[in-house]
């Protein structure tokens, strides 16, 4: 059957055209009956605030939105795990007549008491809202007995898109932020929002920090530390990175607390060599930007040597990716094109207008760019573009692989660090295992099956010669 | 909460206190998608918020390693108030449009149960307003009521009853009195196995002469070849026509252990069709009654490469037996693969001390009440891997079995653990892990005597090189 865009995404997909930025239409719920690879408010909520390691994280509903968000992301802690167990009040048929709140208490009374958390979340699901629970109140009774920060997190699943759970999100944090004492805070100080530890990126970003002579006062919410978090209004400025999920947080923390914020990236060296001296520059501390300078220019020597090999063998691929937000796709085409790697489809889940056009702008003419996307339209894309290696997370995988075309994860479940120097190399092994490996040359898609026994004609040999 | 009570001296409740901590279980609808998937040209629909379909689809896709497209309508906060028909109508036109699909499976959501949808009503509303009879198949799946195996149980029930009975209608295959009078046929109702398995039993069967419905049948569907395009619908499941010739079966061969809830099974036996309850065959004598089934309904005698394969399993047991004696085994999982699994440990001498399953449909305590007394030192039914951790310490459990949720169990416990079941998350290969039948009973028999050897081996100060 021939591939037939649904009429009501028209608008959601286009190609790019030198010079010109046509609006993509986003920003809007999925479209009933289109396979979208978006999940919903519960789980913009749960992602953000998932890798803060000292609290206890409560799903308030029937068990599937715990069961499915058990230890879902590769977030690391350097000492307690309270994060990586599922905690549900597993709502019944029963609760759901006469209402949860009593289960609720009940579950935070026994889990408080066996984990001793720093502090509570609650995640009211689509169940909690409908019957009309009273989580905050529940919540209030709990955080008075208890004497810890116990905190609804209102994500229910129908009010919204992924990007209404990260401003539930957002509410949550807020309302940890400033409870914290400020006084030992230093002036060049700085909290990191939207890094959340994924095979512990959070701290070889730290590191760089320390050694530019920069105090990180918090992670939001990478190895998030419930205490860390309350002192977070004392840094002087917010370096955003994921800024489809944080730039709500920074943009209340600039109102309520006066901290500037910068959008930044630790996706390939220069976009994290450009990160390290924006915040170096905006301290205007000698110190710091020699120490940068110091810094940016023995990392990129160290790893340089590698990536340039790498190029030799990647040079002329052609990759697509879709991802969570726009700023990581961003990155991602500037990463792939250092490697000689070109761009021909990029697409995000949660991308807005001007996200959408600064995208148009970086890449480079007809490609492909999508919003919310789904499996049909992906396969479509992919083989139209004859595409080596595909970025995404794991819900793309099978997709790329049945069709015989390299996969790269670059979402919340890998294990690999992919930001900041040594992730830029680890990034480019990747691309290179991916698009590299001899067995694509196999595959139907490069190799017609009446040929499987003549080796030598193997299209897939001439269509490598070729690139 | 109150869960279950006190059988007999053997059998515990499953101390569960309040919350649920590390669920055992997934929720209803992701069973209503897998049996949904297995048929023929269907596409599976869940009917409330983008969320349910989206997690579901990551949480299969990652055990088969398979694309899985799964629907959803897409509730907004709309028709959360206001209902979800409009969305429900839109979806399904949608679906046919990009997938023109021979059917559609719809679970229920737990939002679309409490607000109090009317399926039955939308459906027939659809038939008419769209002047079509394409078969539209729901189960109700709340989670809050069932876990994914009740779901998976209520999606297979709701094709029978909706096709099964049709084909002495109008719209019966031509072929069918032939079909019917030249060889027997048999109905075999699986539980959720690997496609491996499942391509097995069909061997079996057809290997005796015998027409075959396997209901459902995801073999090809979730474990297909490479493909140069990407298949809108993967090709293989049951037949829509084989589901309409179950009620023209000579028997059911049930391998389903519904509990408490009608199975396909009983509704088939109603229209006068012999079912056979037996369970899943894992080991020699559960083999040997799926096998002389078999005899009896096609009057055939054992093929020889069968009875082969028996005698070559005998001859592993002799082995093999010496190293499995008295083990202290730990098994969860859905309640058919438990009870089996404990029926072939007591064959080859081990002991299924703990029995677990996050079912709630009570099949499990009731199908072991029929094995060995005090064999089985705990059951626990509706329970979680928290309690799961503590009851195999408390037991001393030596091994444990089951899927890999129970991996981080099995590690602080310090016990090996094999992997088998849904969901395998952190392997390669779940689909091709077969059990059943005397050959998969060899496969999983080599794997448990293995297993241990190498856990012996790792323990041991002396790097022994014969076992």
């Amino acid at each position: 059957m021939a591939f037939e865009l649904l009429k009501d995404r028209e608008g959601q997909v286009l190609r790019t055209k030198a010079g010109q930025h046509l609006p993509v239409v986003c920003d809007k719920a999925s479209v009933a009956g289109s396979v979208s690879q978006r999940a919903c408010t519960f789980c913009g909520s749960r992602v953000v605030l998932y890798p803060i390691v000292d609290a206890l994280h409560l799903v308030h509903g029937p068990i599937g939105c715990a069961a499915y968000t058990w230890d879902i992301r590769g977030a690391l802690s350097s000492g307690v795990e309270l994060h990586r167990i599922s905690c549900s009040t597993d709502l019944r048929e029963k609760d759901v007549v006469f209402g949860g709140e009593i289960k609720l208490e009940a579950s935070l009374k026994e889990l408080i008491a066996k984990y001793q958390p720093k502090a509570a979340f609650v995640y009211a699901t689509c169940i909690a809202g409908i019957i009309g629970d009273d989580v905050p109140a529940v919540c209030r009774r709990i955080e008075i007995e208890f004497a810890i920060p116990v905190i609804p997190v209102m994500a229910e699943g129908f009010r919204g898109t992924k990007r209404d759970g990260y401003n539930a999100a957002t509410r949550a944090l807020l309302s940890l932020i400033g409870r914290g004492d400020i006084d030992s805070v230093g002036p060049v100080s700085i909290n990191l929002l939207g890094d959340f530890n994924v095979a512990g990126e959070s701290w070889i970003i730290r590191k760089y920090f320390e050694q530019m002579g920069v105090e990180v006062v918090s992670v939001l919410t990478g190895d998030g530390r419930v205490d860390e978090i309350g002192r977070a209004h004392g840094a002087k400025l917010n370096v955003v990175q994921c800024a489809g999920s944080m730039t709500p947080l920074a943009e209340a923390m600039q109102e309520r607390y006066g901290i500037p914020y910068i959008r930044v990236s630790f996706f390939g060296i220069e976009d994290t060599s450009d990160s390290l001296y924006r915040v170096a520059k905006f301290f205007a501390n000698l110190v710091v930007i020699e120490a940068t300078q110091q810094l940016v220019k023995r990392e990129v020597a160290r790893v340089l040597p590698e990536l340039r090999s790498i190029k030799q063998t990647v040079l002329g691929k052609r990759a697509a990716l879709y991802v969570g937000g726009a700023f990581k796709a961003f990155s991602l085409v500037r990463a792939l094109r250092q490697l000689g790697v070109t761009v021909v489809l990029a697409g995000t889940q949660t991308g807005k207008t001007d996200d959408y056009e600064e995208l148009q702008s970086v890449c480079d003419e007809d490609t492909i760019i999508v919003d919310d996307t789904n499996p049909l339209e992906l396969a479509n894309y992919l083989l139209e573009k004859d595409v080596d290696v595909f970025i995404g997370g794991v819900k793309e995988r099978p997709v790329a692989y049945k069709l015989g075309i390299g996969f790269c994860d670059h979402n919340h479940e890998r294990k690999i660090p992919l930001a900041g120097f040594d992730g830029a190399v680890a990034f480019a092994r990747e691309i290179q295992a991916t698009a590299t490996s001899p067995v694509w040359r196999l595959m139907p898609r490069r190799c017609a099956s009446h040929e499987k026994t003549t080796g030598l004609q193997m299209k897939g040999g001439e269509h490598d010669l070729r690139k | 909460m109150t869960c279950g009570s006190e059988e007999q001296s053997t059998v515990a409740t499953t101390g569960k206190p309040h919350a649920t901590v590390n669920p055992c279980t997934v929720c209803a609808p992701l069973g209503a998608v897998l049996a949904a998937a297995g048929v023929e040209g269907a596409m599976p629909l869940l009917h409330g918020a983008q969320g349910c379909a989206t997690y579901i689809r990551r949480y299969v896709i990652s055990h088969f390693r398979e694309p899985l497209d799964v629907a959803s309508s897409s509730f907004t906060e709309a028709s959360a108030v206001l209902g979800g028909e409009n969305e429900f109508a839109r979806a399904i036109d949608n679906i046919r449009r990009q997938y023109t699909p021979e059917l559609i499976g719809v679970g229920t959501t737990c939002l679309a149960e409490t607000i109090g949808e009317d399926l039955q009503l939308m459906i027939a509303k659809y038939h008419e307003s769209r002047a079509t009879h394409l078969p539209i198949v729901y189960a109700s799946t709340p989670s809050y009521r069932d876990g994914h195996v009740e779901g998976f149980h209520a999606m297979v029930l709701a094709l029978v009853r909706a096709l099964s009975g049709k084909f002495n209608e109008s719209s019966a295959p031509a072929d069918n009195r032939l079909l019917a009078g030249a060889t027997a046929r048999i109905n075999v109702l699986p539980p959720i196995i690997s496609p491996a398995d499942l391509r097995h039993l069909r061997e079996l069967v057809v290997a005796f002469g015998l027409a075959l419905t396997l209901l459902p049948d995801y073999a090809d569907t979730l474990d297909a070849p490479i493909s140069d395009r990407y298949e809108v619908m993967p090709k293989g499941g049951t037949k829509v026509s084989e589901i309409r010739m179950m009620a023209s079966a000579a028997a059911t061969l049930d391998l389903t252990l519904p509990g408490s809830a009608t199975g396909a099974g009983d509704v088939l036996h109603s229209d006068g069709i012999p079912n056979h309850r037996i369970g899943l065959p894992i080991g020699v004598e559960a083999t040997d009654s799926f096998v002389n089934l078999l005899e009896e309904a096609s009057g055939q005698a054992t093929p020889e490469w069968i009875e082969a394969e028996r005698g070559r399993l005998l001859d592993a047991y002799a082995d093999g037996h010496k190293y499995v004696f008295g083990k202290r085994v730990g098994v969860y999982g859905d309640p058919e693969l438990v009870v089996a699994l404990a029926r072939f440990l007591l064959e080859i001498g081990a002991r299924p001390v703990m029995c677990a399953t996050g079912a709630r449909n009570r099949a499990l305590s009731g199908a072991l009440a029929s094995l060995a007394p005090g064999a089985v030192e705990a059951v626990l039914e509706d329970t979680d891997f928290l309690t799961i951790e503590r009851r195999c310490k408390e037991l001393d459990v030596e091994l444990m079995i089951g899927s890999s949720k129970g991996y981080r169990s099995a590690r602080s416990n310090g016990i090996p653990l094999l992997r088998l079941g849904f969901p395998i998350h952190d392997r390669v290969g779940a689909g091709r892990i077969l059990s059943v039948g005397y050959r998969g009973t060899m496969v999983l028999f080599d794997s448990v005597v293995n297993i241990l050897l190498q856990h012996k081996q790792d323990e041991s100060e002396i790097a022994f090189s014969y076992l």
